[in-house]
């Protein structure tokens, strides 16, 4: 964040304030997120507390349990114990197959919103809708996702609403879901808020769930900086060997990443023909093979369209996409069971003034993950993104000083993330319990009031 | 990774620790790859980096790019020329500052602009000789930064003063002293003995050799096409880390001309009738560092690193340009010839050749003593290693081009050459005959390391 002086902080923070009242918006406070020394200790920010009757909700419950978390159940007949600061209320609505079924659920949590710790989480377990359900089922499944979006605007003291849609047949003891909800409760989904990520498979579970990438060797481009670097320094935290790809510009900025975490530095420019061979290469020669590649390396050109010139159109295209593209393309093919994480962003969802460029290579990016998706599953694989929105950079520390405390402002987190938000989603989606993730776009926004 | 040998007076080999091995001598050295920043110009990038800051920057890019941090090395070999009196244990303390394990050992050496290929020697020597399996030779100057001192007298009273013991008998030290006593002493590298300026030194060679001024400026326009050519052909994505925000070598001028470079006021030789020396065929003053990673087969095998060329042999000369009749810089005219008759090899064997540009006259006048029949029998007692191709000569541009931080040119020179020699192996690798390379590096004091590599 770009240091402002002294004398003007006061005015900073009273044109935040003004603002966030004038809007109704929430007023950030500083988010929980996870200590490198305790990696998930403690894992929720107080009991949790489950919701829901019936064998899933028993089956969680005691799935919980095994983690060490302090878990308590809500009764119909009593209600919720009482004197709790919750850490994370965890609704389990995977039974509904009517509009009304809901409701007994869905009250429980509004009796304890009150009682949420700070930094409390609100984790809603349904169904996926599907084509071939009955109008009344479709509407109580696709009901919970409405429920959640305006849930996380609602919550405040950064607490976050987010929920899991899992596919038919999928257990809720299977170790995808109860990876994906340790994510959520943990500290790690700090700035996720108001998303629901679809569940298709049951996924696999790590042999120690605070490394959950022991032994595994994951490629990142773009590491020199920004999210690049933390990125890589969470995949090591999480137990993987890192190569970090970077510009050979950037080399002085990748060394001391990839020497910090006793990785590797491979100087390269991704849009080289032989990008994606020298990547394997070096990768198989330090580490013995290669799991997980993370598209993080981007570029930005903004411009209006009216004045962009063919470069900053071609070079935003070629790098943000192309690229990409053509890396896992030969990856997948000597790599069947790729696991593919690339940064999306939410101006390819929602669009941004002056960045049709950068718009349409994240759109794409979207595009080839979830054409990538089904490629890379048939070898064991799967490929996801990661939608960051304001996220403190280098890169946003540029935007003047009005607009970025608006883009901080316009999200139910009331503030922007941190890189190390994006780095923990993209290394949840690298790691073997979200093997049941795929084609799936998170968004690391704190639910920025843009797009979906 | 490695456990010296270790002795064992039972002399059970199932004692010693795992992997230990008795030394092997006649083993075999590589170089691994090699690291450097870019050279930057005097007073230019690198200004407020000092020696030790460009060393160990320049060792942790090198334990990137081989994931060696937290390794322990068996030796660090470095030095610097213009070196500050506090930098006594350099590269120990560059390895302590740097990402590689705190228990590997250092050594601080210099010997003048063949710092850097000296402990490249060294290095491959104890490699050879299986005392070592891995080492980092490396090298380092900054003439920005150059150590200022004070005048001879002044530091003489200085010294008397602290052994002083009344106040009398301080003020009388004190007395002694005059205000030209006070004014500091700027660094310069000027030969002792004779006071010239290396530049000036090198005008007398090019008299004595005939040197021409185009022979010079052709040198100079090759060595910045050339290596402009190798920074467009990606050559340094593996062997240079960016520093400082400087992504390139900063004396590089790849668009300049035989017409620029024939435009220039000399600046050496100004004295004689004909000067032929400019800023564009001599070595600007540059701040740098480079490193060389050096270890037996079996440790790059086992870490899967790659064996870009062997280190084969190596020979140093010196001349005696105080009295003798040799140019200050002329060592490389022994050298390489005594270290090719030694190898039993000619100058059609060897399909590379580094020639150090310290000043283009010292390539043009070294290559014309090696074709020399006279100075051949008369001097070296050896047949003439006949006229070089230039096609073969710094072929990635050297020093006119790149910059000369005097200590950091060897293990510059030793990695680029490994490289393209390891990619002309890889381009053909039927070739029943070994591709070779030879480095001619003169230094100061009339001395020159030459080395040959193969791939």
């Amino acid at each position: 964040m770009a240091k402002v002086p002294a004398p003007l902080r006061g005015v900073q923070q009273q044109v935040g304030r003004t603002l966030t009242k004038a809007l109704g918006l929430t007023e950030p406070v500083s988010l929980r997120r996870t200590d490198p020394d305790h990696v998930d200790v403690p894992l929720a920010s107080g009991p949790v507390l489950v919701v829901g009757t019936g064998p899933d909700a028993d089956a969680l419950a005691t799935a919980l349990l095994g983690w060490g978390v302090d878990v308590r159940r809500h009764s119909p007949q009593v209600g919720a114990p009482a004197q709790q600061r919750w850490g994370a209320v965890v609704a389990v609505l995977t039974d509904l197959e009517s509009p009304g079924e809901e409701a007994e659920a869905v009250l429980a949590v509004a009796g304890v919103l009150r009682d949420l710790a700070r930094c409390a989480r609100v984790v809603t377990l349904s169904r996926l809708p599907r084509p071939d359900d009955t109008p009344a089922r479709s509407a109580a499944r696709a009901g919970v996702e409405g429920l959640v979006r305006s849930l996380g605007k609602e919550l405040r003291a950064g607490a976050t609403a987010n929920g899991l849609q899992l596919a038919d047949g999928v257990d809720v003891a299977a170790p995808a879901v109860l990876g994906a909800l340790r994510f959520l409760v943990s500290a790690r989904s700090a700035f996720v808020d108001g998303q629901l990520l679809p569940i298709t498979s049951d996924g696999v579970a790590p042999a120690d769930w605070t490394r959950p990438l022991e032994g595994l060797v994951a490629v990142v481009t773009g590491a020199a900086r920004g999210i690049g670097a933390e990125t890589v320094r969470v995949l090591a935290r999480d137990g993987a060997h890192v190569l970090g790809v970077d510009v050979p510009a950037a080399g002085e900025g990748l060394a001391r990443t990839m020497n910090a975490v006793g990785g590797i530095a491979l100087q390269l420019d991704i849009t080289a023909p032989d990008a994606g061979e020298r990547i394997l290469d070096r990768a198989e020669r330090a580490f013995g093979g290669l799991d997980v590649l993370v598209h993080n390396a981007g570029i930005l050109r903004d411009k209006l369209l009216a004045n962009m010139s063919p470069e900053q159109w071609t070079s935003v295209v070629g790098v943000n996409l192309a690229a990409q593209l053509a890396i896992t393309q030969t990856l997948a093919a000597r790599v069947p069971d790729l696991v593919q994480v690339s940064l999306a962003s939410t101006s390819g969802i929602a669009g941004n003034r002056g960045q049709t460029n950068y718009g349409y290579s994240k759109a794409g990016v979207i595009g080839a993950t979830q054409a990538w998706a089904p490629v890379l599953a048939a070898g064991g694989g799967r490929a996801n993104a990661v939608a960051p929105g304001f996220i403190e950079t280098e890169m946003t520390s540029s935007i003047p000083a009005v607009p970025r405390e608006i883009s901080r402002r316009a999200s139910s987190l009331g503030q922007g993330g941190k890189p190390v938000d994006v780095a923990e989603a993209i290394a949840f989606l690298a790691s073997p319990q979200a093997g049941g993730v795929n084609g799936a776009v998170l968004r690391v926004c704190g639910q920025n009031l843009v797009g979906r | 990774m490695t456990s010296a040998p270790s002795y064992s007076p039972t002399a059970s080999p199932t004692a010693s620790s795992a992997g230990s091995a008795r030394p092997t001598p006649n083993g075999t050295a590589v170089v691994v790859g090699g690291n450097r920043i870019p050279f930057a110009k005097a007073g230019g990038a690198y200004a407020g980096a000092s020696n030790l800051d460009m060393l160990t920057s320049t060792i942790d890019g090198l334990a990137a790019r081989f994931g060696l941090a937290g390794a322990r090395l068996d030796e660090v070999r470095a030095g610097a020329v213009l070196a500050h009196s506090r930098d006594f244990n350099l590269a120990r303390e560059a390895v302590l500052g740097s990402s590689l394990d705190a228990t590997t050992p250092a050594v601080t050496l210099q010997r003048a602009c063949a710092t850097s290929i000296e402990a490249a020697w060294d290095v491959a020597n104890k490699v050879t000789l299986g005392q070592i399996e891995v080492g980092v030779a490396a090298g380092v100057d900054s003439t920005s930064d150059a150590p200022i001192v004070v005048s001879e007298r002044l530091r003489r009273v200085l010294l008397r003063l602290g052994r002083a013991r009344s106040v009398p008998e301080k003020l009388k030290l004190l007395g002694q002293l005059r205000p030209a006593d006070l004014a500091p002493v700027a660094p310069n590298v000027n030969e002792p003995r004779t006071h010239l300026s290396m530049g000036e030194h090198q005008a007398l060679t090019n008299l004595q050799w005939q040197v021409t001024r185009e022979a010079q400026d052709a040198v100079a326009l090759a060595s910045h096409h050339h290596l402009a050519q190798a920074w467009q052909d990606g050559l340094f994505d593996d062997l240079v880390t960016p520093y400082r925000g400087l992504t390139r070598d900063a004396a590089l001028r790849p668009e300049t001309t035989a017409e620029a470079l024939a435009g220039l006021r000399t600046v050496f030789g100004n004295d004689q009738p004909n000067p032929t020396m400019t800023a564009g065929n001599s070595t600007p003053l540059s701040d740098g560092a480079a490193a060389v990673l050096i270890a037996s087969p079996e440790w790059a095998a086992q870490r899967q690193l790659p064996a870009l060329a062997r280190i084969v042999d190596a020979e140093a000369a010196a001349v005696d340009f105080v009295r003798g009749e040799d140019g200050l810089l002329m060592g490389g005219a022994f050298a390489v010839p005594r270290l090719l008759a030694r190898q039993g090899l000619g100058l059609d064997d060897i399909d590379l050749v580094e020639i150090h540009e310290a000043f283009a006259g010292v390539v043009v006048a070294t290559t014309t003593a090696w074709a020399d029949e006279a100075f051949a029998a008369e001097r070296l007692g050896l047949p003439a290693l006949g006229t070089l191709d230039p096609a073969r000569l710094n072929v990635a541009g050297s020093s006119l081009a790149a910059g000369h931080p005097f200590a950091a040119t060897g293990a510059r020179i030793v990695a680029t050459l490994a490289t393209l020699l390891a990619r002309r192996r890889a381009a053909d690798p039927e070739r029943e005959a070994p591709f070779r390379g030879v480095i001619s590096v003169c230094a100061a004091g009339g001395q020159a390391v030459a080395m040959l590599l193969e791939a």
